[in-house]
């Protein structure tokens, strides 16, 4: 047998990429927790979106005249105490607080990450200020400083997306620092210096997607964080103004009508409980199919 | 097939002159709190390379040989600029490279990395490794980069089929190949390869060293190899410089190196190579202790708390790398002790 | 191990039933099964092998050889996913296999034991060395605490750690890789066992490291009289500790016999490719000659002999008729059915050198 050295035709053995492929990919419908969230979610999402073509009632049309009924054929969950249709308003709501939520996690994710992904690969001072800076923000409850921020600003959706973005960088920028420093050390990323290529060309294609997974995973429960902030500030009335619908108002004006018509106050909670449960499991599932874990 | 590239001949380096030179290099990291060293009056500094000078020439293969913690491979990060020294200097040819390094100089020299699993980076396929890297530095016109990576994976006993895989498709031994091909797309002067074959099985080894070496013949490469295997060293180069923590203390042709071994490290170093055709017998291991640690290098020879031969004179004074014989340097004060071997091949020598 | 519980009827430490001259360790035609997504793959396939009492057995193979399972099922210590399917391994006469964990338990130490690849994941790094090393005794030989420790520090002093009594208190990331394998060495000769298994301890060491460890492992065992099961996949290495090798392929053991005469005289083409793809220090070959193709899969494998399809003898024959173990005059074996081509093959090579 003579080495095999310069064949004329090589012959390349290659595992077919199906089997190759990353577990992950291959089993991901058959993840228990993901299949469960992502059910959820799609009826919520459908729900939110196809909000129009369900209901035919205006959200902040009042109907004096029928105010606080129950359930009845005319109002699945019958009316608040200015005659809106209840339902029509949980699905408004539900699809003003989702919007807002998704929307507001972008900005963190883009900061977070771009912050960590500079701390972890350059080290040193820069580092070590934006670090400091994130354990500043860690030290402060979230919900005191989202309040106290939202006042200063003003109420609205507008401020409410500033202030996420403002305290929401750090946890991303934390996760992403992290699975930098390993990243970093890999041999690919020492070949790719090698190659002459640039410190932000590493950093964008080589290690960014190698590491950004984490940080998908972590926005889905920031997604819930951020929607439970917005529920919770529209509750004291620093949220989305009135009259629009809005789950965390829906709870607050509920409140008062507790002891009669529970349904007021029930219902949207159970709203925001259903969108935590979704995103929480579908967050879960990503994870297990990331870092496979024991079955 | 297209032909298989030559390197870029961007200077001129004159005959004899050493394509590659290190001179009084030393890389020394700082470990633990600067500060509280100071206080105590310590240096709390690892000294990974401690004062080396290397010389490869064109076309020529040299090793690089020693255990953990003798530096060997911080040295080949700063010989491919991507450890800048503490202090000494790295030349091409005359002209000394700066620390940081231009793109056309960081393309001359090209490493091959240890571990194939973690070289090749999972989220790229292959063709858009050498794309990425021939685009950059324009190393082809851009209608030709799609066949020029492919010459380069046959080059390396890989099919076409492979420019569309990712990693994870490819064995330990496939890993490697791909990992050449890539050092090579930048036509460098110089490949290092750190430890190329330690993590694949042992019948894919003789694949990725014979390949090595044919691709020396073929492109003229300079061959800095890495390796703590003496045989793989013995079959792929033509000298061998030794390393001990941090400093060469001894560099020889390698034929020379194996059958007249001069420094003391070297001897217990070759000694301790499990043979096929001996057993052990009851002797005492070729070499006694642990290293030292590289925080805390002994006074004097570096070697002295574990060689045999040591000296009062070993405490108070290091040696230093000297020419004994004809391109055999040393590094103890009691080589080319016995004379004999030394001087045969002194007489060889027609200068 | 199959883990129906034991009736205690075969207790571990039964009456030496091989007697004192029969082989301290007898693996009889193991079958490992190890169940993965892309199906069951038999990762031993059919292994028999004996150690006698006192000497060393090297196992050598690549990865996937089967050799590091083989090990594994002796201990006890499979991956979850896999479990011998049929065979027995008697350990001074009595059969593993049937065990459950709590008698395999009593055996582990004190009959046989393990050292590992790495030290540092084998070693618990938050648990004092000394504490490690004195385990073993507590549990299984009944020592008081004291006395326990008096062994650990002898046991230190015996494997060459410097300083034993102050380095008792020490943990693992405080000692060296060399020291760390010296703790493992330690742990395992803790309880006194018949046969230490070992698996490719050195392979992680230098060089100079390597035959200090070697040497040792080496008089340990003379002086105990422990047998040593030494998988690894150096040849050289197999060759200075061993007297005999079995060399594995594809889950098979394909030759064995003593190990000088099964490494410089081969009587099998993968042993023959083995020898001649590494490059070895002592002879310079002009050109490595590697083993063409790649392992064979473990969940379909070739019919006939694993190796023919990258076989440079191949026959007809090859491709179809199982090749079990066959003893050769010498007390080797192969399961080569064209064997006397190798000689040929070893006979030119010895010509050119």
């Amino acid at each position: 047998m003579s080495a095999l050295s310069f064949p004329e035709h090589p012959e390349t053995v290659l595992l077919p990429v199906e089997h190759a492929a990353p577990r992950a990919r291959r089993r991901w419908y058959r993840q228990p927790a993901l299949m469960t969230g992502l059910v959820v979610m799609g009826i919520i999402v459908f729900l939110a979106v196809a909000a129009p073509l369900i209901t035919s009632y205006n959200p902040n049309a009042q109907n004096l005249s029928q105010t606080l009924q129950g359930p009845s054929a005319q109002h699945l969950l019958g009316t608040d105490q200015l005659g809106r249709d209840v339902w029509t308003r949980l699905l408004y709501g539900l699809r003003l607080d989702l919007s807002i939520a998704c929307l507001a996690v972008l900005f963190p994710f883009t900061l977070g990450v771009i912050l960590g992904c500079v701390a972890g690969y350059f080290g040193g001072w820069t580092d070590t200020v934006i670090m400091r800076v994130v354990d500043v923000v860690f030290a402060f409850p979230f919900y005191v400083l989202i309040i106290a921020l939202v006042f200063v600003l003003g109420p609205g959706i507008r401020s409410i997306v500033v202030a996420i973005t403002l305290l929401g960088w750090v946890s991303y920028a934390r996760i992403i620092r992290g699975e930098i420093l390993v990243a970093k050390r890999q041999d690919y990323v020492t070949a790719a210096r090698s190659g002459g290529l640039t410190s932000p060309r590493i950093m964008g294609r080589h290690v960014l997607p190698n590491v950004i997974s984490q940080a998908i995973i972590y926005s889905m429960s920031d997604i819930v964080q951020d929607m439970l902030a917005i529920v919770t500030l529209s509750y004291f009335g620093l949220g989305v103004p009135p009259p629009t619908a809005d789950l965390g108002s829906m709870i607050s004006d509920g409140q008062n009508f507790i002891s009669t018509h529970w349904q007021l106050t029930t219902f949207p909670g159970l709203a925001v409980v259903a969108v935590g449960l979704g995103l929480s499991l579908i967050g879960d599932g990503l994870a297990d199919l990331i870092r496979p874990g024991q079955t | 097939m297209t032909a298989a590239p030559a390197p870029a001949p961007a200077e001129t380096i004159a005959p004899g002159e050493p394509l590659l030179s290190a001179r009084g290099v030393s890389v020394r990291f700082p470990v633990g709190s600067q500060l509280a060293a100071r206080i105590r009056h310590e240096e709390n500094v690892l000294k990974a390379v401690d004062g080396v000078d290397l010389e490869i020439g064109r076309g020529e293969a040299l090793a690089l040989v020693g255990e953990s913690g003798s530096g060997k491979s911080t040295l080949a990060l700063t010989l491919a600029g991507l450890q800048p020294p503490s202090s000494g200097e790295i030349r091409y040819g005359s002209r000394k490279l700066p620390a940081r390094r231009s793109r056309a100089d960081q393309r001359r020299i090209q490493m091959v990395f240890q571990d194939p699993y973690s070289s090749l980076n999972p989220r790229l396929t292959v063709g858009g490794i050498l794309r990425e890297l021939l685009r950059v530095h324009h190393v082809v016109p851009r209608n030709e980069v799609e066949s020029y990576s492919k010459t380069l994976l046959n080059l390396v006993g890989l099919g076409e089929e492979a420019m569309a895989a990712y990693p994870r498709q490819f064995s330990g031994g496939q890993r490697q190949r791909v990992a050449i091909a890539r050092a090579l797309a930048l036509r460098p002067d110089v490949l290092i390869a750190d430890e190329p074959v330690s993590a694949l099985d042992v019948s894919v080894q003789a694949t990725i060293l014979n390949l090595l070496r044919d691709l020396r013949g073929e492109l003229g490469l300079s061959l800095l190899l890495i390796s703590h295997n003496l045989a793989v060293v013995r079959h792929l180069c033509s000298r061998v410089a030794v390393m001990y923590l941090g400093r060469i203390v001894e560099i020889a042709p390698t034929e020379q190196l194996f059958s007249s071994p001069q420094h003391p490290y070297t001897r217990s170093l070759l000694a301790a190579i499990p043979k096929l055709t001996e057993g052990m017998g009851d002797d005492a291991p070729a070499l006694r202790g642990d290293p030292p640690s590289p925080l805390a290098i002994p006074s004097g020879c570096r070697f002295r708390t574990r060689c045999p031969i040591a000296q009062e004179r070993c405490e108070r004074e290091d040696p230093v790398l000297e020419t004994g014989a004809p391109d055999h340097q040393v590094a103890c004060h009691f080589a080319f002790a016995d004379g004999g071997a030394a001087r045969e091949h002194e007489q060889e020598d027609p200068s | 191990m199959t883990e129906s519980g034991s009736t205690g009827s075969t207790g571990p430490a039964g009456p030496d039933q091989a007697g004192a001259t029969g082989p301290v360790l007898e693996v009889r035609d193991l079958h490992v099964q190890i169940t993965s997504r892309s199906g069951v793959v038999r990762a031993v396939d059919g292994v028999s092998l004996e150690v006698p009492r006192g000497e060393a057995m090297g196992l050598v193979g690549e990865s996937g050889s089967g050799k590091s399972m083989t090990l594994r099922a002796c201990l006890g210590v499979l991956p979850a996913e896999g479990k011998v399917t049929s065979g027995s391994i008697l350990l001074d006469g009595v059969d593993l296999v049937p065990m459950g964990q709590r008698d395999l338990n009593r055996i582990r130490g004190p009959k046989i034991s393990m050292i590992f690849q790495e030290p540092m994941s084998a070693l618990n790094p938050v648990v004092r060395v000394g504490s490690q090393i004195a385990e073993g005794p507590q549990v299984h030989l009944g020592y008081s605490r004291a006395k326990a420790k008096e062994r650990a520090i002898d046991l230190m002093r015996r494997v060459g750690i410097p300083d034993p009594e102050r380095r008792f208190r020490a943990y693992p990331h405080e000692f060296s890789g060399g020291m760390r394998q010296r703790v493992m060495i330690a742990i395992a000769l803790s309880c006194d066992p018949e046969i230490i298994l070992c698996d490719e301890p050195t392979t992680a060491l230098d060089v100079t490291i390597q035959d200090q460890i070697l040497r040792l492992l080496a008089r340990l065992c003379r002086d105990s009289g422990a047998s040593l099961v030494f998988v690894t996949h150096d040849l050289p290495v197999v060759a200075q500790i061993c007297q005999n090798v079995a060399v594995m392929y594809g889950g098979q053991i394909i030759e064995s016999g003593d190990v000088r005469d099964v490494l410089l005289d081969p009587r099998h083409p993968y042993t023959l490719g083995l020898v001649r793809s590494a490059p070895d220090f002592e002879y310079v070959r002009e050109s490595l000659v590697p083993i063409p193709g790649s392992p064979p899969s473990l969940v379909s494998p070739p019919a006939g002999c694993r190796f023919h399809p990258r076989c440079e003898f191949v026959e007809e024959d090859c491709k179809v008729t199982p090749t079990p173990l066959r003893p050769l005059p010498g007390g080797r074996a192969t399961a080569c059915l064209h064997w006397e081509r190798c000689l040929e093959a070893v006979a030119a090579d010895k010509a050119s050198q």
